[in-house]
């Protein structure tokens, strides 16, 4: 690999675009998808890699695709969502903590992470969750998780949790369905949030919400709750 | 940060290191990580990530010298390691290939 073409894939990183390194086995040659020429079908596995975000072989040429990182999106500044930081840092999100309460939401208690300070309904909107995304509301505020997650079932994002108990969930489940989403929909929700590993402190609730999201990611089976 | 072995790869560059980059291009059966997975190596004995559970790093960072000196890529096969000779391989059973390439 060139320096120069180390460059080109870095900057391509940088700015999120999604591309992938096509490699030519054994020389070694390299060409940037989507932006170089390439032979003929190569392009189109290219592309195929790209959004199924899977390497791929090709004739003699290995596709390795470099799709932007997952996004979090955090409603509420609260402590376990200081928890779930790190460990979701560690794991490659980006990470959006979302909270309209300037006294939660300060550089101080969340380094390291974009702050968006908007009400949800605006943040979700300017954010616009994609299938790459994964949404988790924390405040036990319904003013302020209502409306995130009225557009998060809106959204396809690939994960949505609400912390909350099964009576708060309940409850919340009618308001949304007042909004005028369908039990299918509402389903999406995972409530109460988290794998169930019996968490307790705000980093055992932070590691159960982020092992949650990891294991949809990957498709492993979940169990049913609420 | 979740680590970003490229650019970790182009840090050691700059600072004048010779470096190689292996990129584990093709498995089969339970090879301990995925194709895409990146091991880098230098010739002031740095090593960042991985290819496998640990089973064929050292005999990657060995042929990687040579990569590094002549900058000829080199595309390697690892099979089931075989306990009743010195042959490196994977006790898990997987088999993998692994491109290596000088960066420079």
């Amino acid at each position: 690999m060139t320096p120069e073409f180390l460059a080109r894939l870095q900057a391509a990183r940088a700015a999120k675009l999604p591309v992938a390194v096509c490699t030519r086995m054994p020389d070694g040659a390299q060409l940037l998808a989507p932006d170089d020429d390439m032979p003929a079908g190569l392009a189109e596995a290219a592309a195929a890699a790209i959004e199924a975000d899977k390497t791929a072989n090709h004739d003699n040429w290995f596709i390795h695709p470099h799709n932007p990182p997952l996004r979090l999106l955090i409603v509420g500044a609260v402590h376990a969502a200081q928890a779930m930081l790190p460990m979701a840092q560690g794991l490659g999100f980006a990470i959006t903590v979302i909270d309209p309460r300037r006294a939660f939401a300060t550089e101080e208690r969340l380094p390291g992470v974009e702050i968006n300070r908007e009400w949800p309904d605006d943040a979700m909107a300017q954010l616009a969750p994609d299938t790459r995304t994964a949404i988790v509301t924390l405040t036990h505020d319904p003013k302020i998780d209502d409306p995130a997650l009225d557009a998060a079932l809106r959204s396809p994002a690939f994960y949505i949790g609400a912390l909350g108990s099964r009576k708060t969930h309940a409850r919340r489940l009618e308001r949304l369905g007042e909004l005028g989403h369908s039990p299918e929909s509402l389903a999406r929700i995972r409530a109460p949030i988290g794998l169930d590993i019996k968490a307790v402190t705000a980093a055992e609730i932070g590691l159960s919400i982020v092992a949650e999201i990891v294991a949809t990611r990957r498709g492993a089976a979940l169990s049913k709750r609420g | 940060m979740s680590e970003d072995l490229l650019a970790v790869a182009a840090q050691w560059r700059a600072a004048g290191e010779r470096v190689a980059i292996a990129t584990v291009v093709e498995t089969w059966g339970s090879s301990p990580r995925p194709a895409g997975s990146r091991f880098i190596v230098s010739d002031a004995g740095h090593m960042a990530g991985s290819v496998s559970g640990g089973c064929i790093e050292g005999a990657v960072a060995e042929a990687a010298q040579s990569t590094m000196a002549t900058g000829t890529p080199q595309l390697l096969d690892f099979g089931i390691s075989d306990e009743t000779a010195w042959e490196v391989g994977l006790a898990c059973g997987g088999k993998l290939k692994v491109f290596l390439e000088k960066l420079g």
